[in-house]
């Protein structure tokens, strides 16, 4: 590697880059319009119905399912059953995603039948402040409609509400969505150039013409990583800041977001290289490029999270290369599980690693 | 001086064709060769495999003594190269591809100079894509001579350009010469090379089938200088009958060979005393033009009767 030809180099990806609008359009402004998109179209659906987590300890008595049932009713909240041991309820609450939860007491139906007060515990997160207050009225609703029902009205109600605090973060879609959507461009706007730069400077010419100069191939595709790692910095900092200004996305910014930005676009560089290279002409080379792009597109946790897909489909995300890049970025910037998050960056490094090494082996500057 | 291009036996196949076929020439250092041809004759071929960018099948060849296949890497620091086909990245200026070049190649030239010396500077800040097709050539050759190459190979600079754009080149192409560099063009204009070569050689379906100055060419497979006499047929026979002068008709117009000092004016004597009216007399003499014209002429007729042939 030659410092002044690699810096030649990357001034005229640079100077070509700034001087074509359509490759400007879609690695910077293309970002905001996902994330706007993306952010209504999540934000427009927003939880009429508060998912709620509910353990019955009453052994499914008649008068717990009356209560369940009339708290169905309110429609506010869509219940779910589950089964938690009662003293990680909260723990499990935060780790399956849930930000409120409801126990209902055993011997809930004896204490209600002899008016002895008994209390259910409701769970909420303050962070989330519409989904608490509205599994809060929900049960608030029921519980005195129990009582009106159970007792005179001068009597103590019989039934109160204990309410708890889940600790766990509260995560909207838009805070998937961000890493996602770099993930997205991280993969799209290096490959789908790549693809089309390796088949046409060969069909052009001008990879001949740079065979008889200096320029070694790995110095050629150093410089087009390195733009797009620049490039990448700065759409994920677009997008953050988009989707912070506009839908008050949760991001954890730290350092460990870095290796990812980095990584991903050595990765998609290289690959979007060999594949331009092993086709031949620039219209095959659009085809094998969208083959590779396309399923990595959807189903790397781009759009819709991994862990929503069917079994069989997250087997499928988890042999795409862009899954890592993703669940990387997601354990760094939502999670904060450095452990997960470098097994991700491990696997995309090796990847990105090997690649690059079949692209430099693969690529020729001409063709004899 | 010596020699800065070698070739021996030089034989390149494709697939069903032999598109250069046991070649030899010899290119002095300093001097401007001319590769003269046909479309289709060879001679990019046998360029690309001086440039090192082909291999080639048979031969030997040597480029300021080195292998330019196997000393590719070292041989392209000492060598500029115009392709046929001169493409470069769309959206960058010439000002900025002369910097580019420069970087890679590790030199320091003034990049204005540099489009000066191919007339180019008013055109320093345009994008290529925005660049006639004579202002690329012009930014190829400018390119080429940013690594102060000692040999630079031109192949068909001018093909496709107008007349002036062409001259511009040829001012390029004698000034690099004057500066001591070895320069190999290849070009299907007879003129191109009448004007410019120390040396041509030309080259059809692989071969070559003349060598040497343009003038030795001439002299050697062109018809002698001739007298051109306006006047009727009948003059030629009596030439031939009476004078006992060989005499052809062309076009319509009596010729005679000159051979030597006196031929002229015995001729004329001849003429005179035919008592044949007559209008007037040039001297002309072959072309390269016209000797390539009949080499390659003979050679395709060849080819067409023993394609003909049952
Ligand atoms: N890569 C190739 N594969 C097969 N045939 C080729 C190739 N390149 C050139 N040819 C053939 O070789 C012959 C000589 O071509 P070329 O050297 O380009 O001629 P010129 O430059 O004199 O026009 C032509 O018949 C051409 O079709
Ligand atoms: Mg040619």
């Amino acid at each position: 590697m030659n410092g002044r030809r690699l810096f030649g180099d990357f001034k005229v990806v640079v100077l070509s880059y700034r001087r074509n609008p359509v490759a400007l359009f879609f690695s910077l402004f293309f970002p905001i319009i996902l994330i706007v998109l993306f952010g209504y179209i999540l934000g427009g659906s927003g939880s009429v119905t508060t998912p709620l987590a509910v353990e019955n300890l009453d052994h499914n008595s008649p008068a717990s399912q009356a209560f369940l049932s009339a708290l169905n009713n309110t429609t506010l909240v869509q219940i779910t059953m589950v089964n938690y041991p009662p003293s990680e309820f909260a723990s499990q609450l935060g780790d399956n995603g849930y930000t409120s939860g409801l126990i209902i007491p055993d011997g809930f139906q004896a204490n209600y039948t002899n008016s002895t007060p008994v209390n259910v515990e409701l769970f909420t997160n303050p962070q989330d402040a519409s989904g608490a207050g509205i599994s809060e009225e929900a049960v608030q609703g029921v519980v005195t409609a129990f009582n009106l029902h159970a007792a005179c009205p001068t009597c103590s109600p019989i039934i109160g509400i204990t309410p708890k605090n889940v600790g766990s973060q509260v995560y909207k879609e838009i805070d998937y969505l961000i890493p996602g959507l770099i993930g997205f461009t991280i993969l799209t706007s290096p490959m789908f150039s790549m693809v089309d730069i390796a088949a046409s400077y060969r069909k052009d010419g001008i990879f001949r013409e740079l065979s008889l100069t200096p320029l070694t191939k790995a110095e050629w595709l150093t410089s087009r990583i390195v733009w797009y790692v620049l490039l990448t910095f700065l759409s994920a900092a677009i997008m953050i800041g988009a989707g912070v200004a506009l839908f008050n996305a949760h991001v954890e910014l730290n350092a460990g977001l870095l290796p990812f930005l980095v990584a991903g676009p050595f990765l998609f560089v290289s690959i979007g290289m060999l594949a331009g290279t092993v086709a031949r002409t620039p219209e095959s080379a659009a085809i094998i490029g969208n083959i590779i792009t396309f399923p990595m597109m959807f189903l790397s946790g781009t759009f819709f999270a991994v862990s929503l897909f069917p079994p069989w489909l997250q087997s499928v995300a988890k042999i795409l290369p862009l899954y890592y890049v993703i669940d990387g970025m997601n354990q760094v910037m939502l999670f904060a599980n450095t452990t997960r998050a470098l097994t991700d960056l491990a696997v995309v490094m090796i990847i990105a690693v090997v690649f690059f090494l079949l692209a430099i082996r693969f690529f020729t500057w001409r063709d004899e | 001086m010596g020699q800065a291009i070698e070739v021996h036996g030089l034989v390149k196949q494709y697939p069903g064709l032999t598109a250069v076929d046991h070649i030899d020439f010899q290119v002095a250092s300093g001097s401007v060769f001319a590769f003269l041809g046909p479309n289709g004759a060879g001679k990019t071929t046998t360029t690309e495999i001086l440039e090192g960018l082909r291999n080639r099948t048979e031969g030997d060849v040597r480029v300021l003594d080195l292998d330019p296949w196997k000393e590719g890497r070292r041989l392209h620091r000492k060598i500029g190269v115009i392709p046929q086909d001169f493409r470069f990245f769309e959206k960058i200026n010439p000002r900025e591809a002369i910097e580019y070049y420069a970087a890679l190649f590790g030199t320091d030239p003034d990049p204005m100079e540099l489009l000066g010396r191919v007339a180019l500077e008013d055109k320093a800040d345009s994008h290529y894509d925005t660049l006639s097709g004579g202002q690329k050539q012009k930014l190829g050759l400018a390119l080429a001579l940013t690594n102060n190459p000692e040999i630079c190979f031109l192949d068909e600079p001018t093909t496709g350009l107008d007349p002036h754009a062409r001259r511009a080149i040829w001012a390029v192409i004698r000034r690099l010469r004057s500066e001591g560099r070895t320069v190999f063009l290849t070009t299907h204009y007879l003129e191109e090379a009448e004007l410019l070569a120390d040396h041509t050689a030309i080259i059809n379906h692989g071969k070559i089938i003349a060598a040497g100055t343009p003038g030795e060419i001439i002299r050697r497979l062109g018809r002698p200088e001739r007298l051109v006499i306006e006047a009727p047929p009948s003059l030629g026979t009596y030439l031939q009958d009476q004078a006992g002068i060989p005499a052809e008709i062309h076009d319509g117009k009596v010729e005679v060979p000159l051979r030597a000092k006196g031929d002229a004016l015995r001729v004329l004597n001849a003429v005179a005393s035919s008592g044949i009216p007559w209008e007037g007399f040039t001297t002309a003499q072959d072309t390269l033009e016209d000797v390539f014209v009949r080499l390659v002429g003979q050679m395709d007729d060849g080819a067409l009767k023993s394609e003909a042939a049952p």
